[in-house]
């Protein structure tokens, strides 16, 4: 950490605020908080849906899960915190804070919602509202 | 903005084979960390998806050789619809310095992210000299 504030490092990070923003479709019809982090994947099982996030180092507590209609939404903060008086020789983990949601095609039941979170990989199942569901007609 | 940063997305990188491996299946690079105290070396290597269990970890010939193999059977029955990355075993080697004590090598998984403390042998530690 630098003893006295860099302006050029502020600008670098305005630099990268445009950037990762420039990128962002928060414009388009999608909830505002417009990160990217984590990467997810969603999966169908019959009717529900399942997401999954790889979120490796963090810690539950640091995880917030919020579920609303159709929108799940992530977000915390990631550290990785080194000893004072080490020297880092090689620094690949991403550390930051992170917002993202995502809008699913279908309504999911909010208070069936559960999450697990096992060896840096978060799982939520999102069960269809009830509601949601399609009905078969027969013809009379 | 400043302060803390906002965490960008960083795609997986896929191992570039040195051998053969006789399984089949995609292997990652895993993403690491290496800081250095007086007393140890630590590696921080990240392995979502990896239980404690099936964290395989070599030393042979000055090469550290860490394996982490994912549990797949959790995705057998569902099908993906949306998807931005994938999901595959990761391994990644390091050469070790001879100034490391192999014998004492510790490690241990925690959130997907395992952690290798290597201590530096006694040669190499720092010693302080007071003056008199």
């Amino acid at each position: 950490m630098a003893l006295f504030p860099d302006p050029f490092d502020a600008l670098l990070g305005l630099q990268n605020a445009l950037d990762a923003f420039r990128r962002s479709d928060w414009l388009q019809s999608s909830p505002s908080a417009g990160g990217s982090y984590p990467p997810l994947n969603v999966f169908r099982k019959g009717d529900d849906f399942a997401l999954v996030a790889e979120v490796p180092g963090i810690k539950s507590s640091d995880l917030e899960i919020q579920v609303k209609g159709r929108t799940v939404r992530l977000s915390g903060s990631k550290a990785a915190k080194y000893p004072e008086q080490s020297s880092v020789h090689r620094r690949e983990r991403l550390q930051g804070r992170f917002d993202r949601s995502i809008t699913l095609p279908i309504e999911v039941d909010q208070d069936r919602v559960t999450a697990e979170c096992r060896d840096g990989v978060l799982a939520l199942t999102l069960p269809r509202a009830e509601r949601d569901k399609p009905r078969s007609i027969r013809i009379g | 903005m400043s302060g803390s940063q906002e965490l960008a997305v960083r795609e997986k990188q896929e191992l570039a084979q040195q051998e053969e491996k006789t399984m089949p299946g995609r292997y990652y690079v895993p993403a690491a960390d290496i800081f250095e105290t007086d007393e140890a070396l630590t590696l921080l290597l990240e392995m979502p998806g990896v239980a404690k269990n099936n964290v395989d970890i070599q030393i042979e010939n000055d090469v550290l050789r860490v394996e982490g193999k994912i549990d797949s059977a959790a995705y057998k029955d569902i099908e993906p619809v949306y998807t931005e990355y994938n999901v595959g075993h990761y391994a990644r080697a390091f050469t070790l310095s001879n100034k490391v004590d192999r014998d004492a090598i510790t490690a241990q998984v925690e959130n997907g992210v395992l952690t290798l403390t290597l201590p530096k042998s006694k040669e190499a530690v720092p010693r302080r000299i007071a003056v008199n």
